[in-house]
Formats: C-alpha cells, sequence, structure tokens
C-alpha cells in the first residue's frame, strides 16, 4: 500500500515540477515515470540500510539510467528527463535542519546536518556521472559489435 | 560548396546561448555549438562556454566572438527545441539558414506554460513533497498555499527587481510566516515538515546537480560559478526561514 501511494505521490510531484521547469508537453508523463522509480528506489535503499547517502546514490543512478534510455528513445537531451526525478533526492531536509540549528546557536547539530547535505549531493552528482558513464561504455560497446561482426 | 561562414558562426552562438539561459549543461552547449560548426565545414571550431559568457572562434581567418548571457532560467522546452534545431542541421535535413530562422524563432516567440499552471503545479508539488516528507493530510492545504505563493512571489519579484537572491529571500519568509501561522492556529502540527515542502519549488536543484555534473566534467569556471550561484540561492532560503523562526 505504502508503495502505491509514495509512488502516485512522487509522480505527482515529478509532473509538477516538469510543468515549473517547462518540459516539452509530450515529455511530461516520462518526467513523472523516472521521478517515480527514483524515488521509489531511493525509498527502499532507504529503508534497508537506513543510509540516506547510498539511498540518494541509487535513487540519483537509477534516475540518471532511465533518462538515458528516454533520452535516446524520444531523442532529447537527457537532462530534461533527469532533472525532476532528482529534485525529489535533493537534501532539503538536512539543509533545512542544518539552517535551523544554526539559529538556534546548536552549531555542532548544525555542523552535522550540513556534512551530511553536502554528502548527499555529492552522491547525487556521483550517482549522475556513474550512469552516465556506464551507458556511454554500453553504447560504445554496442557500435563496436554491429561494426565487427 | 562554400558555406557562409559568418552566419555560421553567428547561429552557433545563438543556440549556445539560447542554452546556457534556459539552464543546459556547459558540456552539452560546447558540444551542440562543435557539432553545429563542423557539419558546416568549420572543423576547427573552439568554444569556450561560461555561465556568464561565450567566446567562440570559427577558423584562423574567422574573427572570434564573444556573447554575454545575462539572464539564466531553466525552460526545459526551449533546451529540446534547439538541440533538435541543431540535430536536423548536423544531419543535413536543413540548411544554415533555416537553422538560423528557426533558431530565431525560438529565440522569440517560444510558448511556455502559463503563469497560474506554473503556480498551480508549485502548489501541488508542495503538497505532495509534504506527504512524501511524512507529514499529515490536515497539513496539506496549509503546504498548497504555502509552496503556490512562495513560487509565485519568487518568480514576479525576480521578473521586477531582477535579483534572485532578494526574491528567494523574501519568498522563503512568506512561506515561513504562511507555516508559523498555520500550526498557531491549529491547521497543523509539524512545522518543519510544512515548510520544508513549500520551500521545495524555490530550491536550485537544477544548479547544484548541474554544477557538480560540470565539474566532474573538467569545466571548472563553469562548475564553480553555478555552485556559487546554487550556494547562495540556497543561503537566500535558509536566511528567509531562518529570520522567521528566530523571531
Amino acid at each position: 500500500m505504502i508503495y502505491v501511494t509514495q509512488g502516485i505521490l512522487s509522480f505527482i510531484a515529478a509532473t509538477a515540477f516538469g510543468v515549473i521547469f517547462n518540459a516539452p508537453k509530450k515529455s511530461l508523463f516520462y518526467c513523472g515515470m523516472v521521478g517515480m522509480i527514483g524515488w521509489i528506489v531511493y525509498m527502499n535503499v532507504n529503508q534497508l540500510y537506513q543510509d540516506q547517502v547510498a539511498a540518494s546514490f541509487a535513487g540519483a543512478f537509477t534516475v540518471a539510467f532511465i533518462s538515458h534510455i528516454m533520452s535516446k528513445k524520444f531523442k532529447m537531451p537527457m537532462i530534461i528527463f533527469s532533472v525532476s526525478g532528482i529534485i525529489p533526492l535533493v537534501p532539503g531536509g538536512s539543509a533545512y535542519n542544518a539552517m535551523r540549528n544554526i539559529v538556534e546557536k546548536d552549531y555542532v547539530t548544525a555542523v552535522e546536518f550540513g556534512t551530511q547535505a553536502l554528502l548527499i549531493s555529492g552522491s547525487i552528482a556521483m550517482g549522475l556521472v556513474f550512469a552516465e558513464i556506464i551507458t556511454q561504455l554500453w553504447v560504445k560497446a554496442i557500435v563496436k559489435l554491429k561494426t565487427k561482426p | 560548396m562554400a558555406a557562409d561562414y559568418e552566419l555560421v558562426v553567428e547561429s552557433c552562438l545563438l543556440a549556445g546561448r539560447l542554452m546556457m539561459e534556459s539552464g543546459a549543461e556547459t558540456y552539452r552547449t560546447e558540444d551542440t555549438m562543435d557539432r553545429m560548426a563542423v557539419s558546416q565545414e568549420l572543423t576547427q571550431s573552439q568554444s569556450f562556454v561560461t555561465p556568464t559568457g561565450i567566446i567562440f572562434s570559427g577558423n584562423k581567418s574567422l574573427p572570434t566572438r564573444l556573447v554575454r548571457i545575462n539572464a539564466r532560467t531553466t525552460d526545459l522546452g526551449k533546451i529540446a527545441l534547439v538541440n533538435n534545431i541543431s540535430r536536423k542541421l548536423a544531419f543535413g535535413d536543413i540548411t544554415i539558414e533555416e537553422a538560423y530562422n528557426e533558431l530565431k524563432q525560438v529565440e522569440n516567440n517560444h510558448e511556455t506554460f502559463p503563469f497560474w499552471i506554473k503556480v498551480a503545479a508549485a502548489a501541488i508539488a508542495s503538497g505532495a513533497f509534504l506527504l512524501l516528507f511524512g507529514g499529515r493530510i490536515m497539513e496539506v492545504p496549509t503546504a498548497f498555499i504555502a509552496g503556490g505563493v512562495g513560487y509565485a512571489i519568487a518568480d514576479r519579484l525576480e521578473v521586477r527587481t531582477r535579483v534572485k537572491f532578494f526574491a528567494e529571500f523574501l519568498a522563503a519568509m512568506l512561506v515561513t510566516i504562511i507555516a508559523t501561522l498555520s500550526v498557531a492556529y491549529g491547521f497543523g502540527m509539524e512545522i518543519d515538515k510544512i515548510i520544508i515542502g513549500s520551500v521545495m519549488p524555490l530550491v536550485p536543484g537544477l544548479l547544484i546537480t548541474n554544477a557538480v555534473r560540470d565539474l566532474m566534467a573538467g569545466h571548472f569556471v563553469s562548475g564553480l560559478s553555478k555552485g556559487a550561484e546554487a550556494s547562495l540561492t540556497a543561503f537566500a532560503i535558509g536566511a528567509g526561514v531562518a529570520l522567521i523562526l528566530s523571531l
């Protein structure tokens, strides 16, 4: 049950972000799908390992990988599909908690949350790059197979 | 066929500027410009793209050109259109004159979603994020209103004042005021989750990921400047929220 509600909610959120970022109309549905799959992967890994950094990496990797497949299929830049999928993974909560603790003069806790936010954004970027490299190698391998029978 | 090289350079610069203004990655912009140039027999072109300006050189005899990029927003539709034009040009489906005219068309009359639809989308996204982050159903109306108002204010003020950080700061303040009031009058329980959900449409998510992406691709100038822009925006949001919470 939780998968259905979370899936629907993340689909709505990602599609809404597609509208805000003015994505092409025919790509909106797929933006939502990418966001939904990314969020479900993130949620699962987070529940399994209780580690937001690893979960963000897994989510970002999935988002970027599917976005690459979509971009090949629809002949559009990959960024169109990945942006709205990445947004739910952005460490808004950690950054907010860091800021809030700074205001409350609890600097030790603030640094803890700030470091977490930094690590999460780093892992999102790593996930994106890893997926890109893997798809590039994959495409190269396919081209090689086709040219060398 | 000796193409009109000046038009080629002009088209490349226009395409690059449109892409950077719409928030494309730096490496993709350089790639697109180089592909367009190569398809028109300018095989030794060099492009240097930063978020604030583009330097492009066609070949030894042509003058090197520079364009300034003043405004940067996120407009994925524009990126897709420019990409499509450069793809058609590279495959030889259209000539350079047609490509230039199409690019001009994209620059002058490109349709975006109406403002109220974007505000509605921001409001819906805020409500959905509140629930994703573990908020209660009863808090959804607050997040809906706060997210919509915050996005509308940030967008309008940015158009008016041209200072993005001020707009985001005021919008974050307003979001926090709405959240605080709703908790005070019993429409919500956890102020943290309402605020996090409602500022999501303002968070510079695209900038952060693009910045790190550019750094890893070796575009240090773009990566650092985009990173600075993203941190300033995030700081403005955080300061706006913090100011109200500390009162």
